[in-house]
């Protein structure tokens, strides 16, 4: 049972995708249904894997390694650690509150549509716990087929320009990855004389320092890509103001946290001295990203737009912690990147329930909302406070452990980062207030109807995580903690060996020149 | 002591269920309140419980021994990451015991006061369901046994006073009132988290005790790290209890209900930043330069508002710039070492001023909302007991020998005074602003409560002494504003300052100080009340003058003085200048960033690079004519080329 959970994990929505098939294209109560079971049953399945998971153990779990093309080394090689185990869990947490937001509000190719949401649910998965880097370039680009698809047919007037953009944004970094995976595995090949795309060999290689920098900055763009970093984010508003209310989801709440956990699971174990010796440009553009994305977003017109760069701001924090390079750092950017999926996930699923009413996301069209829908405001309110980190939320134990663990590597990084706080408040609060309150100007605001019972059950979990981790989040904590101390450990250890073993190289070619 | 965690568990309890109501209600009618009576019980209840506990707890505490007054319970591990370890843990000593007492009971009085004031309003449960929460975060504040959970308490008074301020969220100026507050505060947090930090890697801890313990080992006496921690600290300090320079929100928030401005921006919150400087006095007094900034600080800043407060005529203004007057007296307190007169003033203050606005807010509602003294006068006799109470207020503040005021207020003078690290100076500028806080207090008086009616016919028609629901809190504050200042009798006067002696054991670095002061004569502490006193009295009689017994007099003046007056009554222009400096540059800046930086420059260039491919793959499309004759041409062409090649090389 416990090799092959993750198996079922990742393929138990194609078994949903079979059963869509057969069903006749008009049945839309039949295909909705469907498509939420399955993503329900998968929900309960990643909770078997949660709590099955061994807190103190540093390494891999319930992995699975079986041949898949031989003659090229290719394996079916899955597992899961502290760091996968809870952007798993994110993934199948927030795709049945996608599926059930899409409710009413996708009514045409129906079908097509939830094909695609459970598609997406495998490569997302997929990409998580794969450990063949071969299997997890087939997922990462896997993944691309349905978003593609979920903002080119329902998205908004502008959705082909944007979901363009989105895949050659997304691939242009992804082919240099190709490149970087290829050479690794024929270095691999060259040293230990076998031919294999097994992560945990291939971390086993020594690489040396300038072959590092090249590999190293290929991986990067494509992970900095996907963050999106700064500078190569323009992808990001364009393509969460034209995605469907589920897609900005799924795209803001998951498909982000590749990028952020690429450079955790390759660059930093794969690459350690280019890593740590790029620290200083990966930290400036992620504090750029976090000061630029806030100020950016405070003259946003458009709700979802500025939700789009508020995320590259706190996508900057993650980075941030992560290139901090301690336990608090990383800790704290693994767990804003679920905090992020939570918030963000819920602040787009808000816009989406008050566009389906007024078909509108311009600030300037609302005004006076929340004394139609006082349900709705105290939601927004909730989700927004939660995304300026307010203590007592999750934003705020993400932000807090990241600063702590960025003051201790750099003080400087730490006093600027903290202005995004600020700044936070300044865009959040506003938009909040232009939307929420004051007197209605509109007629059409009028007659807003509150939240339904559909909609308040999309909500209710969300805020839920939202103060569970805000107030008790040690159970996050105890589960990343073995697997960020053996990273750390391991990737400096690396790092001094790798150091040590060019100095001898080029003390080797000295004397080889020397004889020569 | 095992139940300490109920006192802030009862208003959370309270605030979960107002609020659940306060929803529910909306959904179903529109029109009446339902459920008023039961909103109220829950809402006064659960801080009327807490008050009960509050109590208890300050009698368990009083008989344990002095040395043994400091009482910790961990409830449960917050953040754990690597050697990072912080719980949500509550701290027990003399201080915190004296704020909860405060919190619970000057709170409960202004939530019974509350069920009065805000009868007819239609956000009822709403409204008690964020005061419950207020007082919850309060709590937490106070009771926290360390840095990051006093941040938590902190940030959340913040945002139940951006929800109270912008209660009336329908009115533009609310609104803004209540973010200009959240964000003001926030620059002042920036500094508070920051130190957090720099507490924690130097410490490796961030408990209270341990770090206060800990202190003279670690840090220097007066080096850079102290100085920069305790620095960062007081800028907190600036934002929540609206000090120079982040002052500005507070007389904004006058736009919230007037009980929300006596609780939340009178008596408790805003002294959160005074309460923590008194916590962490073991680490401001090893950095002398920051106890000077503070001083200077609490002292500029009390004469600075109170020279506003002078020509103000909206009553809750004049209220708002005088308690942002009488907060920089406690942080001068504070920053000449004398932590305890600075807690007894908040003390004291939490009395009278709490008094004064609800007083105020009897009067607003008196008047069907008026708000501007211009149009009072004579409310004497309509509303004998908020004038009476209003009075004893105003005595208090205005430090009358014998009431509640003047004790505290003395306190601090003479510290600023014969204190090793006071100055003449601090205390001049004391008792220069003591001398305008009697005025403007008086000016207030008697522009409200004597004097000819200058009230519209229509309005005093109707004017109505407010219910008992009111009027009882005002009565129970008036009596504490009256009599509360005889906890802390100074020794000169033949008291034996139980106050001082029973926050002793906290402050005993401070004890030091007050120690050393003692040595002055007795005479000099007593010519220095005479000459306040003066000041105090001779303040009383001009505002007499100029308001009973000839109102011309004011008039007068501003005309002679314009300038002076317009800067006065327009704040010193300090608003318009942060809008100048700060606020619109931002805003520019974000549409320049938007607009020309990112739509045209970093998505200018990726689409730039999009059309390069597509115009290259036009030009190169053009070549693929499919006439035979261009191909055969380009053929030859090219064989003449790698000819060439071959025979030059």
């Amino acid at each position: 049972m416990d090799s092959s959970i993750l198996t079922i994990l990742a393929f138990f929505p194609l078994l949903g995708i079979l059963i869509l098939l057969v069903v006749d294209k008009d049945r839309l109560g039949a295909i909705k249904t469907i498509a939420f079971v399955t993503s329900l049953l998968i929900a309960l399945i990643s909770l078997y894997i949660y709590f099955n998971f061994k807190p103190d153990a540093p390494g891999m779990q319930f992995s699975i390694n079986k041949t898949w093309i031989l003659s090229l080394g290719i394996n079916y090689h899955l597992g899961i650690d502290g760091i996968s185990l809870f952007l798993v869990l994110l993934t199948t947490f927030l795709t049945p509150l996608a599926i059930l937001s899409s409710w009413s509000a996708i009514t045409d190719k129906v079908k097509g549509y939830y094909i695609s949401m459970l598609f997406l649910e495998t490569g997302m998965i997929g990409v998580f716990v794969s450990l063949d880097l071969f299997l997890f370039y087939v997922f990462w680009e896997l993944m691309l087929i349905p978003m593609y698809f979920l903002i080119g047919i329902w998205g908004g007037p502008r959705r082909i320009y944007a979901t363009v953009k989105f895949v050659l944004f997304t691939m242009t970094g992804s082919l240099l990855m190709l490149v970087a995976i290829l050479v690794l595995y024929f270095m691999n090949h060259n040293l230990s004389g076998t031919y294999t795309f097994n992560l945990l060999e291939i971390n086993k290689l020594p690489i040396p320092l300038g072959t590092q920098f090249w590999l190293f900055f290929a991986f990067a763009l494509a992970f900095a890509i996907k963050v999106p970093m700064f500078p190569f984010h323009t992808w990001l508003p364009d393509a969460h103001v034209e995605a469907p209310t589920a897609g900005s989801v799924i795209l803001a709440g998951v498909l982000l946290k590749m990028g952020t956990y690429g450079f955790l699971r390759f660059c930093l174990p794969l690459f350690p001295n280019a890593f740590i010796d790029y620290t200083w440009l990966f930290s400036i553009l992620a504090i750029i990203g976090i000061v630029y994305g806030a100020i950016v977003s405070i003259r946003q017109v458009d709700v979802k737009s500025l939700v789009a760069f508020s995320s590259v701001s706190h996508l900057g924090f993650v980075m941030l912690g992560i290139f901090a390079l301690n336990i608090q750092g990383i800790e704290g950017g693994i767990l804003q990147m679920i905090n992020h999926g939570i918030s963000t996930g819920a602040l787009f699923l808000i816009v989406g329930m008050i566009y389906e009413r007024r078909h509108t996301r311009l600030i300037e069209d609302f005004g006076g909302v929340s004394k139609k829908m006082p349900v709705f405001a105290a939601f927004f309110l909730i989700v927004a406070l939660s995304s300026i980190g307010l203590p007592g939320t999750n934003g705020f134990v993400g932000e807090f452990t990241i600063l702590l663990g960025t003051f201790k590597s750099n003080v400087a990084y730490a006093v600027i980062a903290s202005l995004g706080i600020i700044l936070a408040a300044v865009y959040m609060l506003w938009m909040y207030q232009r939307t929420m309150f004051g007197k209605i100007i509109h007629p059409e605001n009028e007659k807003l109807r509150d939240l339904n019972l559909r909609e308040k059950l999309i909500l209710i979990p969300l805020i839920i995580a939202i103060f569970w981790i805000g107030i008790y989040p040690t159970q996050f904590f105890t589960r990343i903690e073995p697997t960020v101390k053996s990273l750390i450990e391991n990737a400096k250890m690396k790092y001094e060996k790798n150091k040590l073993l060019d100095e001898s190289l080029k003390v080797d070619s000295r004397q080889i020149k020397q004889i020569e | 002591m095992n139940y300490v965690y109920l006192i802030p568990l009862f208003p959370l309890l309270g605030f979960l269920i107002n609020g659940l109501l306060a929803l529910s209600f909306k959904t179903r009618s529109d029109e009446k309140i339902p459920g008023m009576s039961l909103v109220s019980w829950i809402g006064c209840g659960s801080v009327g419980l807490s008050f009960l506990t509050s109590i208890t707890i300050f009698f368990k505490l009083l008989a344990l021994p002095a040395g043994e007054r400091v009482v910790q319970k961990i409830a449960f591990p917050w953040i754990l990451s690597g050697t990072f370890h912080v719980d949500i843990g509550f701290l027990l000593d003399p201080l915190s015991s004296v704020m909860i007492l405060v919190v619970t009971g000057v709170g409960f009085f202004i939530h019974v006061y509350s069920t009065g004031y805000m009868a007819e309003d239609k956000g009822y449960a709403r409204y008690f369901s964020y005061l419950n929460l207020f007082t919850f975060f309060m709590l937490m504040l106070v009771l926290s046994n360390n840095f990051l959970l006093l941040y938590l308490g902190w940030e959340g008074v913040g945002l139940c006073s951006y929800l109270l301020i912008g209660f009336w969220y329908e009115k533009k100026t609310a609104s803004d009132a209540g973010k200009k507050a959240f964000i003001v505060n926030r620059v002042g947090d920036f500094g508070f988290a920051l130190a957090v930090m720099l507490i924690f890697w130097t410490f490796g801890n961030l408990n209270f005790t341990s770090v206060f313990e800990n202190a003279p080992q670690v840090l220097a006496f007066g080096g850079g790290l102290v100085t920069a921690i305790t620095l960062l600290l007081f800028m907190g300090a600036t934002g929540k209890s609206a000090q120079i320079p982040l002052y500005v929100w507070l007389p904004d928030a006058m736009e919230g209900p007037t009980p929300v401005s006596a609780l939340i921006h009178a008596a408790t919150m805003v002294t959160a930043g005074v309460y923590m400087v008194a916590r962490c006095h073991a680490l401001f007094l090893l950095a002398p330069i920051s106890m000077g900034v503070v001083a200077v600080i609490g002292a500029v800043t009390a004469i600075y508002a109170a020279s506003i407060g002078l020509v103000q005529n909206d009553i809750k203004r004049v209220l708002a710039y005088s308690t942002i007057s009488q907060l920089g007296y406690m942080f001068l307190a504070c920053g000449v070492g004398a932590f305890t007169a600075g807690i007894f003033h908040l003390m004291t203050h939490a009395f009278f001023k709490a008094l004064l606005f609800l007083s105020a807010g009897s009067v607003m509602h008196a008047l069907a909302g008026e708000l501007n003294m211009q149009k009072m006068g004579g409310l004497k006799k309509h509303t004998p007991v908020t004038f009476w109470c209003f009075l004893a207020g105003t005595l208090a503040i205005s430090g009358i020998p014998l009431f509640s005021g003047f004790f505290s207020k003395d306190e601090i003078l003479w510290k600023a005074f014969s204190s090793s690290s006071g100055h003449f100076l601090l205390w001049l500028v004391g008792v220069i602003t003591a001398g305008m806080t009697a005025f403007y207090m008086f000016r207030l008086f008697f522009m409200v409560f004597l004097g000819k009616s200058r009230m519209n016919p229509h309005v005093e028609a109707h004017v109505h002494e407010s219910p008992k629901p009111m009027t009882i809190p005002l009565i129970v504050l008036a009596v504490l504003s009256v009599i509360g200042g005889y906890v802390g009798i100074p020794k000169s006067l033949g008291g034996s300052n139980r106050f001082e002696g029973f926050l002793s054991s906290v402050f005993e670095g401070g004890h030091e100080v007050s120690a050393e002061a003692t040595a002055h004569a007795p005479s000099a502490e007593y010519l220095l009340m005479i000459i306040s006193i003066a000041v105090v009295l001779t303040s009383i009689f001009l505002s007499y003058r100029f308001y009973i017994k000839n109102p011309d007099i004011p008039k007068r003046l501003a005309a002679k003085y314009k300038t002076a007056y317009n800067i006065l009554s327009n704040k010193y222009y300090v608003d318009e200048f942060y809008n100048k400096v700060i606020v619109n540059p931002l805003l520019n800046l974000a549409w320049f960033l938007w607009k020309k930086f990112d739509v045209l420059v970093i998505d200018g260039t990726a689409n730039g690079i999009a059309s390069l491919v597509k115009w290259g793959g036009g030009v190169i499309r053009k070549t693929e004519t499919g006439y035979l004759r261009n191909y055969t041409l380009s053929l030859i062409f090219g064989a003449m080329l790698i000819l060439a090649y071959f025979i030059l090389r």
